[in-house]
Order: C-alpha cells, then structure tokens, then sequence
C-alpha cells in the first residue's frame, strides 16, 4: 500500500514531537471539544507515536475540533496535539474524494446572519 | 636539554576503543625532546605509577606527560607521583585524550590522530615549563553561613559544635526559614515548629554562633581560607539589645496594612511586627512603607508604649566587616508566583491558594487558627482539589514553568490530603496527578495510607481549567484511567506550585562567583563525588539552594557541608596555588587596567626604581600579592604592555600549545 | 498616526459595522487607517500545517504591501489577526515556509516577517494610550454593565500572540473603563465559542455559547462585547436560554466618542 499514511507523515506536515509528551492529560482536561470526540487530544499525541493512523484517519474528532488552541497554550510539554489533529485531517482531505464538505453543501447550513468567515474556514478545513 | 617522557593511557577501553594509543605513543617519539614513550592500561594504578617513577630516574626525565583522562581526575596523582621520583610537580602535563577526544570521537582514525595533536601541545607546553614552589597562605577559623533556614541552622550548629565559630546572616528579621512555616512534616506527621525551634534555640544559645537577623551580604573579597565580608545589617528601628520582645508595641500600632510575610499574605500585620511568636531573635521590626510615623511623621504609639525604650526612629543600617574561613550558602527556596499560571485562576478567586498557603491555613498559629475555612467568605468547604506539577516538569520551549521536577509536592500533598481528611471528615478531597513520586524512606507507604485509609480520591490526569462560577470553583481535567473528562465543582482548589531558588541566590552566586544552573540552582562541584561544594574554593553548598529537596535530606547535606567546612577550618596553612601572575617590572608601565579587572584585590602598585639594559628610572610597576593571586588569568589579558604573564600558564607556553596544534 | 489597514471579507459583508465604527473611531482618535490595495482574503483559519504553503500567501501580500509603505499593520477582525500575525511568525522563524512561499510570490525583495502587525485593540493600547481615550469621550458609558468576551484567537497561543495574558486578560476591560463602563469579570471570557462549528453542527456551537452567556450573567454582565465576527454571530444566533445583547467593541468605543451614526 504506497499511499497508506504512515506516521511520518503526520510527523512532517504537523511540524509535532509526540516524545515530548509527559501523559499529563492536560490537553484532554482542557478541550472544549471532549464530549464530540471519540479519540481525544491526549490519544491523538500517543496513537500517532505508536502509529495509530488509520484509526485517527477514521475519527470523528477531527471534525470536531475547534481549533481553539485551548490545548496547546496550556501544554507543559508544548506538544502542540492541535496540530497533530490538523495533520491527521488534511492527511484524510488531501486523499482523492475525500472532502468533508464542498460548495454544494453549503447554502442548505446558511442563515442570513452566517458570516462569510465561517463559510470560508469551513472550505479551508474540510476540503481540499 | 630537555628530556621528556610521554605517558598514554588506555583507561580500559575508554581511550583505546576509540585511540590507537600505541600509535600515539609511537608518533610522539619524534617530538623535540622527547626520549620516551610508552602506554599501558590504567596509568593512574600503582603499577601504572611504578612506570613512571621508574622512567624518571631510568631516562633522567625532567619533564612527563601523561596521556589520559581530564586534569581534574588524576593531575594531583600524577603530580605526587611525580614527585615521588625527585621531579618538580609542576614539570607534569596532562593530554586530556579522553574526555576531549575518545568519549567525543567515534572514528577510530579520527580520535587517533587528535590524541597525536593533543599530545604533541603538552609536550610543546612542558619543553617551556619551570620548577614552581607551592606557598602557603593562613586559614580564618571563622566561618559564614548565609540563609537562616533548616539548613543554615543545621551547617551553623555542626560546624560549631567542632569549636569554630560560625556567623548566621539571614536577611528576614528571624531565622527559621520555609520550614518554620510548614505546620506538619511528611512522612511522620510530626508538627514542624516542635522539630525547628528547638534547634533554632540551640542556635540563639550557642556561644559560638552569631545571629545577624534582618541582614544582607553586601560585598566579598578575598579567597579560601581568607574571605573578607562586608555584611548590611538593616535598620529596624528597634535596639536588639533593649527590646524584650514584649510584644505590646506590635499591640498598639494602628497601621493594619501590612501583608503578614510569614503568613503568605493571607492576613494583615502592624507596622511594628514580630514575624511569630518563636520568631529569633525575638525582636520587633518596623515595616518603614507601613508606619506612620515614617509616612506622616505623627503617631510614635509604640514608642510612647514601649518600657525598655527601644524603638529606634533615627536607627541606621550598619555595615559590619568580617573575616571568614569559608562560606557556606543555604539560601532555600520559594514557591513559584502561581499568576503565570491563571487556568488554575489563582489570581481569580481567593479560595484558589498555593500549598504553603495552604500550610498557614492548616496552621494553629496561622491566619485562621488552623481552622480550614475558605479564604473568600470564612466558610467550611466540603470538597477540595489538590492540583499537582503547577509549573514543574514543562518543557524548555513551553511558555512558562520550571523544567525540573519540585520533588516535595507529591509528597506535601498527600499530606495535606491526609491531614484534611484526618481532622474534617467530611471534606472530599480529590487529588489530580501526573505521577506519584515517592521514592523516600517511608515514603510510598505514606502516600498509599493517604489512599486506603484516608480515601483521598486520586485521580491520574492533569486540571485543564478552573472557573470561577459563583461562589464555587468548577475544576474540569482528565480522569486518564477512566478516560474521561471529569468536573468537580469545588469549595478550594490548592496549587502544588513548583519551588525556585530564593531570589537572592543569583546576586550571592555573582558577589562569590559561585557557579548556578540555567534554574539558579548553585551547581556543586561534581554531581556525585562533591555535591556540597561549589567549584569555587572555599564555598560550601546547603540545602534547598542547590536544588529542591525535602527536610531529611536538607538536613543530610548540611551536616554533610558542615564536615567539610570542619576540614578546612582545623587547617593552619592552605598550601596555595603556585601558578600566580606576576608582572615583568621592565615592561610593565603602571596603568592599572590589571588592578581594575582583578576580582580577588592581588595587586597594588609600588614606585620603584627599575634598571634594565636601556632603561633606568623610577616607575610605578604593578606587584601582585602571591598568597592571594589565585590564577584566574584575568589580568594577562587585560595587560595593554603584555607585562603580566601567569606561571605554568605564560602567554609563551600557551603559544607554543597553539603552533603545536597548527602544526 | 497612519497605518496600512486589513479590514478581511467578513468585514466587507456581513461586519460592516465593526469596520464602520472602527474608522470613525479612529478618525476621531488622530490615528488614519489606509486600506491596502488590492488585499485577498486571509483564509480565516491559520494553516498549522508546515507544509501549507499556498494558504499562507494572502497573508504575506498583505503583510508585504505594508512593508512597502514601511507602516504597520492594523487588523481588527480576530481571525485575520490571528492568520496574518501566525504567518508573519512564520515568516520571521521557519526558513523552509519563508523560501518557499517566496519562491511562490516572486516580490520585489523577498519578504521576511518585517512588518509589524497591530490589533486595533493593541493600536488603542500602545499607540494612542487608554487615558488619552478617556480624554476624547464625550458621552461616556456609564452604568453599563459590560462583559467582554476574547475567545480564542486574540490570545493563544501566546507565544506568538504576545496580545495579552492568554489565562488573565486585561485589554478589554481596560477598554471599557476608559469609555466609563462598568467591565464584568467571568471565567469563560478566554474559552472558544465553538465558532467554527456554527456551520456544520449548531447544537455544539449553542452548548458552548450557553456556558460562556449564563457565565457573564450570573457575574452581572448586561452586554457582551467582542472583536470577533464569528464570535457576534454566534452569541448572538445561538443563544438558547441565555440572551445578552452582543455587541462589537468598536460600537462601544465610538458611542462613548460620540461619532456612533
């Protein structure tokens, strides 16, 4: 399987150092995002360590974060697990057909008072 | 004619895995002066030894050098060595091959040939070397202890207890320090002021010791054996000889503003204070920014109050000067300030308090009379959170926090948990860590007792947030085992707030300069083998300033530091380092850079009448005083005229060193 | 006091106010805003991927374009300062993203995080200074209960931020004293509103935005302030059982200015 993702791919494009971290479980105790997910920050940090990737590919976490940066301003480590979780959601966009969303979807979510911002960070992190 | 002889060490494999050492020997042969060379195993072992006392008197060398580890392993063996075979100490050089070459070098072929190179600049080096004569210099059996805590306390009391005399100098206006505000010790629940003041008694009634409370180091001159200290005692506008410490002062003084130091703040003193009631000396202290009468220039209730007539409102600082043997630092520790920290939103509700606040808040002496109430409203809380690792172990690149480990909080916690849980049964007690670091005499046993007995309720994970909601704390972290995020609403959240050395550490560590770490902790002078000296001769380590320890261990190394004071005081003579500047009085033309620069006070000038082959006239020529020259070098390099060269480090042997580098 | 301006599409559509208010305010305030040329969306979210290069352009032109003019860049909507102050970290300390992203733009001179990017908040903090602001309200706004509310993208990650403290912030409320209201301290002021989800999932986005409004209620707070258009939009639309009226900070600044049409 040439194009499978492996760990060191999410290494690269996340700039991230999984070995910093100390398994406080601070990220996980601060996201605002907990409850949505079903891998939470702190697993993303050790299942891409172990090479968990296809699992975390599959998640639904990676539709569910913020991107508030709750977790990596709070860090003792400065692992940055938001941005793992970033990596591991363009390693699933960037795939042929894998958008998570597209233009068409769009107009049925608007409401008058959307504001384009939220429409053009929705293409940003959902499709490539 | 120079005959040199060249000594390589194997150190086992720990040269030679990496250093041909028989090509080494072999290629040094040809360099100038040299008659011999050999390697074996261990140089440093007795046979080892034998080889070159035997080599001496077989080949007449007058000059060795020995291939092997760093100079601060085994320069001093085979100097006496060395000497051993009639051959002046100071004609021994050491190629450090390696820990600058072989533990450095993975290349076979590499390693080899910077052995060679290395060697071959000791040998260039000693073919310039001289005989020199080691003098003496006499040792002040007098000895000063800065910080007045358990360890300055414990070092004071050893090393007077052996007959010398010891000066404590604490800058608050009692001694005591951080332990005298903790309310129980780990793991024996043992109340801290039982265990302290007696000690802190013994201290106030040895006749060998001498308190100098409220007082600072102002300035250090001198060197081992020979410190001469310049000590600030601050004005605190009460005569210490007069006050009895009665009290009534403290009473009567209006002012109200004051933050009570001893008690973190967590309460109000008067301006005119005694820091508590076992305080030594038990003396008051008027807080200048706080009283009146400095501000205002009215009131003077205390002096109009006070029976013996001791307060003092023109009293002055005064500067004492004194001599020491050896100084010993014991400066301690503070808590980190927990603002930097505010998702634990320690500046955001005052019932989110530091351990050592905490430790006043269970305290009978304390701000609430032991009574655990919330600092907010004065009510009983029913649960409280304990959050441990608050700015200890984060990263180097991480926004804030210390990298190391704080090493007591874990211990100090379950305490505090178990205390709670002992006396308020029905407070729940939820403790979030990352790991419990037990590793202690009785330790884990403490901590598990904390567990099953007292049902602490500890949770693996790290609190993420505390909010402020009302008029209790909502504490949201990770349940790590469970997998889950949990949320605690909380009446108190108690940080275990990681501890840094004492902020005056870093201005003692320049005035002596005594090395410290990137974390201010005074770094001993090796990790293992010397761990209660600095590398700066006559400077001993104690206590919490060397690194975060418990009171055992506190404890431990001050008595280990006080022995080792002990051995330099029952010195007569200190045999003193013979490798000292000098000036060449025909070049040297008084401009005084040298003076200016040196940090030990060795030179002072003289006008004297110089004849050389052209010149004959009277100048003004730098002398350096040779029993208080320690080498440092500073001066060589500031000489503008090139007339102060350092013996057994001249600007020529170093030069040589250099072309046989470049060779 | 003239600096280049980025005013970001949100602010074009559905924000127009926040901008509106901002230049009128800044009118008044001696300070002169110069929109750049020709600028591009930002993107609204920042790549955190290292190897995103193409969606850190925009950014770099407009933080170029300023650099041309050799003044600083003023922002106002929270994302785009958050995307543009980023990438010009970026610019400033990864080698790989600043050449290759040159290797893209072909500028004039390459562009390496030269240009200094400035919060409109920032601009009335440093550059005119709180108390000169108090001097030039006119009708101030007293006995308003006011809870501001930064969110996310102001402060963190504070490193590269450097806005505020990102745990204990103070420039909003410091703000609205000085227009003389009544600033409302609560402890969700810096957690996410969920903003990003109003899109795709409502119900996550109205959970989040119920704690941080029942938050600045129960503290006492009459409004809500904020700097984020996203942030508006969605504690506005998704209250459910908690209402405050939620305003933009500039509203605020040019009412007490007495220049609010």
């Amino acid at each position: 399987m040439s194009n499978k993702v492996t760990r060191e791919d999410i290494l690269r494009i996340s700039g991230v150092d999984p070995r910093k971290c100390m398994k406080c479980g601070k990220c996980s105790g601060t996201c605002p995002a907990y409850e949505e997910m079903d891998y939470h920050p702190h697993e993303f940090v050790s299942m891409v360590l172990k090479g968990q990737i296809d699992r975390l590919m599959q998640s639904k976490s990676i539709y569910k974060c913020l991107s508030c940066f709750a977790c990596l301003e709070r860090c003792p480590r400065n692992v940055e697990p938001a941005k793992l979780i970033e990596a591991v959601r363009l390693a699933v966009i960037r795939q042929q057909g894998m958008n998570h969303m597209t233009e068409n979807d769009v107009p049925a979510l608007l409401d008058a008072e959307m504001p384009q911002q939220a429409i053009v960070s929705a293409m940003r992190k959902y499709k490539k | 004619m120079q005959k040199i002889g060249v000594f390589v060490c194997w150190c086992g494999s720990n040269i030679a895995a990496t250093v041909d050492v028989e090509r080494v020997a072999e290629a040094v042969k040809s360099e100038p002066g040299v008659v011999y060379s050999t390697n074996y195993q261990y140089m440093c072992s007795e046979n080892g030894q034998a080889m070159i006392r035997n080599a001496i008197k077989e080949y007449g060398l007058n000059g060795v050098v020995i291939c092997s580890c760093s100079p601060r392993m085994h320069e001093a063996t085979f100097r006496k060595t060395a000497m051993a075979a009639g051959l002046n100490p100071y004609m021994v050089e050491i190629a450090n091959i390696r820990e600058q070459c072989s533990w450095i070098h993975k290349d076979m072929q590499e390693g080899t040939e910077k052995a060679i190179i290395l060697a071959r600049a000791a040998i260039a080096k000693v073919l310039k070397n001289a005989p020199l004569t080691a003098g003496t210099s006499p040792v002040t059996k007098r000895a000063l202890v800065v910080g007045g805590g358990i360890a300055g306390i414990q070092t004071a009391l050893d090393v007077a207890d052996a007959g010398y005399e010891v000066d404590i100098v604490e800058k608050s206006p009692t001694i005591g320090g951080r332990m005298a505000q903790l309310d129980k010790t780990f793991p024996t629940l043992d109340c801290a002021a039982c265990i302290l003041t007696p000690k802190m008694v013994d201290a106030a009634q040895n006749e060998k010791i001498d308190i100098l409370s409220y007082s600072e180091l102002e300035s250090v001159s001198g060197f081992v054996g020979n410190f001469t200290v310049k000590i600030r005692k601050k004005a605190r506008y009460v005569d210490e000889t007069k006050c009895t410490g009665c009290g009534v002062c403290t009473e009567k003084c209006p002012s109200r503003k004051g933050l009570n130091e001893f008690n973190m703040g967590l309460n109000t003193r008067g301006a005119i204070y005694i820091p508590f009631a076992q305080a030594i000396p038990n003396v008051a202290v008027i807080d200048k920014t706080q009283c009146l009468h400095f501000r205002t220039g009215k009131c003077g209730l205390c002096e109009k109050n006070c029976s013996a007539g001791a307060i003092k409102f023109d009293q002055e600082d005064e500067i004492l000067e004194r001599q020491y043997g050896a100084i010993i630092l014991a400066t301690g520790f503070k808590p980190i300030d927990a603002s930097a920290f505010d998702e634990y939103a320690y500046c955001q509700s005052k019932d989110v308090v530091t351990s050592l606040e905490f430790e006043r808040i269970m305290n009978a002496a304390g701000p609430t009379k032991g009574k655990l109430v919330r600092p907010s409203d004065g009510k009983h809380p029913h649960e409280i959170v304990f959050i441990q690792c608050v700015g200890s172990r984060c990263s180097a690149d991480a926004v804030k926090g210390k990298q190391y480990c704080s090493k007591i909080c874990c211990m100090y916690t379950a305490k505090h948990a178990m205390l709670v849980r002992e006396k308020y049964p029905d407070v729940n007690v939820h403790v979030f860590y990352i790991d419990a670091r037990t590793p202690g005499k009785n330790f884990d046993e403490f901590y598990r007792r904390a567990v099953e007995q007292y049902d602490v309720d500890y949770i693996k994970g790290m609190v993420g947030k505390v909010e402020v909601e009302g008029d209790h704390l909502r504490v949201q972290g990770s349940d790590l085992i469970a997998n889950e995020q949990v949320v605690i609403q909380a009446d108190m959240v108690v940080l275990a707030t990681a501890i840094e050395p004492d902020p005056t550490a870093r201005s003692l560590g320049t005035m002596l300069t005594a090395s410290m770490d990137t974390n201010d902790f005074f770094t001993e002078a090796h990790p293992k083998l010397r761990p209660v000296e600095s590398p700066t001769a006559g400077v001993f380590l104690s206590g919490a300033c060397q690194g975060p320890k418990d009171i055992p261990e506190t404890v431990a190394q001050a008595g280990a530091a006080a022995s080792k004071v002990i051995g330099l005081l029952s010195k007569d003579h200190l045999v003193t380092n013979p490798c000292v500047a000098h000036s060449d009085e025909l070049l040297c033309n008084g401009c005084s850079q040298c003076e200016n620069v040196c940090p030990y006070g060795a030179i002072s000038y003289v006008e004297k009448e110089v004849r050389g082959p052209e010149v004959r006239a009277v100048k003004r020529i730098a002398v350096v005083n040779e029993a208080v020259c320690q080498g440092c070098g500073a001066c060589t390099v500031t000489c503008p005229s090139g007339a102060m060269d350092l013996k057994g480090f001249s600007n020529n042997q170093i030069m040589a060193e250099v072309d046989a580098i470049c060779r | 006091m003239i600096f280049s301006y980025y005013p970001g599409c949100t602010l074009k559509t559905k924000a127009k106010d926040l901008d509106r208010w901002a230049r009128l305010s800044a009118e008044k305030l001696g300070v002169t805003m110069e929109e750049i040329d020709q600028w591009q969306c930002c993107g609204a979210v920042y790549p955190q991927a290292d190897d995103e290069i193409a969606t850190r352009l925009s950014a770099i032109r407009a933080l170029n374009a300023a650099k041309e003019k050799n003044q600083d860049l003023l922002t106002l909507c929270s994302a785009c300062h958050h995307v543009i102050k980023r990438v010009n970290h970026d610019m400033q300390t990864n080698q790989t993203i600043c050449q290759h992203a040159n290797n893209y733009l072909q500028l004039d001179a390459p562009y390496t995080g030269e240009t200094k990017v400035v919060h409109y908040l920032e601009m009335l903090r440093d550059c005119v200074g709180f108390d000169q602001i108090k001097k030039a309200v006119e009708k101030p706004l007293k006995g308003r209960k006011v809870a501001a509310y930064y969110g996310c993208l102001l402060l963190r990650p504070s490193n590269v931020m450097a806005f505020d403290d990102p745990e204990n912030p103070s420039i909003l409320e410091e703000f609205l004293k000085s227009v003389g209201a009544t600033p409302v301290l609560y402890s969700l002021r810096n957690e996410c509103c969920g903003g990003y989800m109003a899109l795709e999932d409502k119900q996550a986005a109205q959970s989040r935005v119920e704690r941080i409004l029942s938050s600045a209620k129960a503290q006492g707070a009459e409004e809500i302030v904020t700097a984020c258009p996203l942030c508006m939009y969605n504690l506005d639309t998704n209250a459910t059982q908690t209402h405050l009226p939620v305003r933009y900070f500039t509203e605020l600044l040019a009412e007490a200015l007495g220049v609010l049409q």
